[in-house]
């Protein structure tokens, strides 16, 4: 809608009919515009709620989180304290606020949590992106036949439930141990191999999508040239497809750092699991340990939060591709 | 360079055919960690789980299709079932709607990006973490879940709760101590009939001292006989340092301020009403002969909103003549809508930016020949901007549906107690993951579940494949 500045002194009647008709809509609509600026701001605000509650009982004395509600906290901001994060870092074994978690950095403490989290996600990303723009590559400018039925056999593998897996990976990967003494569950490797794999057939329906805008002709000269497929690859494709690639890597990032299903079914019983999964297990604990919770969710949500808003365009060009492209 | 360009044109058309297959060799080189990974982790598997679904809890016997038959008679996984119909019925419809309703809005505001970014960043967050802020959202105690806390202020607003709330599951009969008795529909009355001129004493006891000091109560003190009135105080009627005197006014024992009372004719009618003061005395003046008995209201016991438990085993089941199995399978349970609830509030984001998106991408002379055509802004939303978005919404809303198929992370995390098989809001996914790894395990059940689920997804992925290679 192109909007057109209104006059400063007010048309004459006649002038007025002869105006195009937005003009006159755009007055008309000026308490319509109000009203939409009030509910959206109180859309916005309450959708701020639940993020607000996390924060604010992360720095509230967990002692008052059974007292009093966390909003009494904007009648006396004194309360703030740094309490939580000090004892969920170093010592949270303490048990001055009920419901100990071992301190940092020990197998089960959040730290060590974060640890194992990038550990997960740090190369489940680089493995996805990369594997992605080769299988692409191959895809779009590969010569081979049947190129178009392997897309979409792909294509149909994107929305697969992750549940029909789990059951036989996890067999597989124990009889990879008696087979060859390398068992992969309950490692982070293997939760790695089971991202990556069903990480795959979204990562090459977008690498595919943005290679097929790469004019065909520029492989072909530089096939003429003599260059390798590698060779292509490496100094032209990749070059050109680095913003596709980071919005795979974004995106696969952030996927990765939130499951917990995969987490849950191959670390179980594992002393360093990933934050998602220290939530999960400190859900379960009896102790009234809400601080450790929200607390550890802030801790939790840093990461992605950070990586979100410092790439914010390519996170949401990663989704639309897989929405609407 | 230079070279091999000469050789191209000079060289034998045979050296040109090798060199492309050497291209296609490459070419396929690059196809393999992909084809490996895939076939080794997801279709190798897929069709492992298939297999498995016909084999009994051990992976040990071929059981044909006995695993399908019990997955649709017991009651446990109906309830998935039922908690599946409703999240794809409810969910992907409403988050559609919310996403379509915030987009066309956001147009129209100058803090359209802030409005965005707010409503996106759920979406970052883990559904773990998410979780667990609900759930202290949630909570039933008004002083620590937000909700209840705000159904709270409205509650008392229109219900006032009375000075001397009843706790749960205390009566205000169990109030009554000495001179007083229960009457009707809780209310407390004096237990001896009064004339005017004389004085009644009720004690009640099983009310927190603290609320008598908030209310400003001081020692007890009898009121003075009057003639033609009825006097009397309603007191705490017990003291620690005399445990066993009942019915003395000792000091130490509060007046209980504020109380509603009534008089009451012998055929129940109330004459007048009053209220005591601070040291709990009241006055009934100018009254005729009696007899007449105190009353003292329902009111005054009236509870404060307690909170609902939004997490709990409430749900909203049918009243009607059905069996258990149908009331069961047609109940909504609360647990269902706080997670769709919090569901929305992470993916409305999600929507909101695809449909702003297509939005974006759409015809603006259309919509201006509406305007320049005279139609209103609704109108222009539902004969043009909704038709033209329906490709969008459409792609939206199967995504919606395809995520909700497989909704887990919430189903476990919200509702800690009420996601095992059989809880009531356990779903397909929930199920596979506790039959499959979470004691009590039965690969076939698991598998078979499994690989229901993935039939639900066929009708998504044909969409999919329909659209793309449409392209």
């Amino acid at each position: 809608m192109t909007v057109t500045a209104v006059p400063a002194t007010p048309p004459v009647l006649e002038e007025a009919k002869s105006l195009p008709r937005e003009r006159s809509s755009r007055r008309r609509w000026r308490p319509s515009r109000v009203a939409v600026n009030v509910v959206l701001g109180a859309i916005a605000l309450f959708w701020l709620v639940p993020t607000l509650s996390m924060m604010i009982i992360s720095f509230r004395p967990a002692g008052l989180f059974e007292v009093s509600g966390w909003w009494k906290v904007f009648s006396a901001p004194s309360q703030l304290t740094l309490q939580n994060y000090k004892e969920l870092f170093t010592g949270g074994s303490s048990t001055s606020l009920g419901g100990g978690v071992p301190s940092g950095l020990a197998p089960g403490g959040v730290l060590d949590a974060l640890r194992t989290s990038l550990e997960i996600s740090i190369p489940a990303t680089i493995f996805v992106t990369a594997i992605a723009c080769l299988t692409a590559y191959s895809i779009v400018f590969g010569r081979w036949r049947g190129r178009n039925a392997v897309f979409l056999t792909i294509v149909g593998l994107m929305v697969v439930p992750l549940q029909v897996a789990l059951i036989p990976v996890a067999s597989l990967y124990k009889d990879m141990g008696s087979a060859f003494g390398w068992n992969p569950f309950g490692t982070i490797t293997g939760v790695v191999i089971f991202h990556v794999a069903f990480g795959l057939p979204f990562g090459v329906f977008l690498m595919r999508n943005f290679f097929t805008g790469i004019p065909t002709a520029l492989i072909e000269a530089g096939r003429i040239d003599g260059a390798g497929e590698w060779t292509l690859f490496r100094r032209v494709v990749i070059p050109l497809g680095v913003a596709a690639c980071a919005s795979l890597a974004i995106f696969q990032f952030i996927w990765v750092w939130n499951d917990l299903l995969v987490a849950l079914v191959f670390l179980g019983g594992d002393p360093h699991v990933p934050l998602t999964l220290f939530l999960y297990d400190q859900e379960r604990t009896l102790a009234a340990n809400f601080w450790i919770i929200s607390t550890g969710s802030m801790v939790s949500i840093v990461v992605p939060l950070i990586v979100f808003l410092a790439f914010q365009r390519h996170f949401v060009r990663g989704m639309l591709a897989g929405a609407v492209k | 360079m230079a070279v091999v360009a000469v050789e191209q044109q000079l060289g034998p058309p045979r050296r040109r055919v090798r060199r492309e297959g050497q291209h296609h060799l490459q070419s396929l080189a690059f196809l393999v960690p992909g084809a490996v990974l895939l076939l080794a982790i997801v279709i190798w598997p897929a069709i492992a789980t298939i297999r498995y679904s016909f084999y009994n809890g051990t992976a040990t016997k071929a059981v044909g299709f006995s695993n399908y038959k019990s997955l649709f008679s017991t009651a446990d996984t109906l309830i998935a079932f039922r908690n599946n119909v409703i999240w794809v019925l409810v969910f992907p419809f409403i988050v559609t709607v919310f996403g379509l309703v915030f987009a066309v809005l956001s147009e129209h505001i100058r803090w359209s990006t802030a409005f965005k970014t707010i409503i996106f960043l759920p979406i970052v967050f883990s559904v773990t973490a998410s979780s667990l802020v609900f759930t202290q959202i949630f909570q039933l105690d008004p002083h620590v879940g937000v909700l209840n806390a705000l159904v709270q202020t409205v509650d008392d607003y229109f219900h006032p709760p009375g000075a001397y709330p009843l706790s749960s599951g205390q009566t205000a009969a169990s109030l009554a101590t000495s001179g007083v008795v229960a009457g009707p529909h809780g209310t407390l009355e004096s237990s001896t009939a009064v004339r005017a001129g004389s004085t009644v004493r009720i004690g009640l006891t099983g009310v927190n001292p603290d609320t008598l000091t908030v209310l400003g109560a001081r020692q007890a003190r009898l009121p003075a006989p009057s003639p033609g009135a009825v006097t009397g105080l309603v007191w705490r009627d017990f003291s620690a340092s005399n445990p066993s005197n009942i019915s003395g006014v000792l000091p130490g024992e509060d007046g209980f301020p504020n109380l509603h009372l009534a008089l009451l004719a012998s055929d129940g009618s109330i004459i007048t009403t009053t209220t005591t003061d601070a040291f709990g005395r009241f006055v009934f003046p100018h009254v005729g002969t009696g007899p007449f008995r105190v009353q003292i209201e329902a009111s005054n016991f009236t509870p404060s909103f307690s909170g609902t438990f939004w997490l709990g085993p409430q749900s909203l089941t049918p009243t009607s003549n059905l069996s258990q199995t149908a009331q069961a399978l047609l109940s909504v349970p609360l647990i269902d809508i706080s997670e769709i609830l919090a569901y929305l509030w992470i993916w409305a984001g999600f929507t909101m930016v695809v449909v702003a998106a297509g939005l974006a991408a759409l015809d603006r002379e259309a919509l201006e020949a509406a305007h320049v055509d005279g139609a209103t802004e609704w109108q222009t939303f539902r004969r043009i901007t909704i038709p033209m978005l329906a490709p969008v919404l459409t792609v939206v809303f199967v995504t919606m549906v395809i995520n909700v198929l497989k909704i887990f992370d919430i189903v476990v995390n919200l509702g800690v107690d009420t996601s095992q098989p059989g809880g009531q809001s356990s779903t397909l996914a929930s199920d596979v993951y506790y039959l499959g790894f979470g004691g009590g395990v039965h690969t076939g059940l698991a598998s078979a579940l499994a690989v229901i689920l993935f039939i639900l997804v066929v009708p998504a992925m044909l969409f999919n494949l329909k659209r793309i290679s449409g392209k």
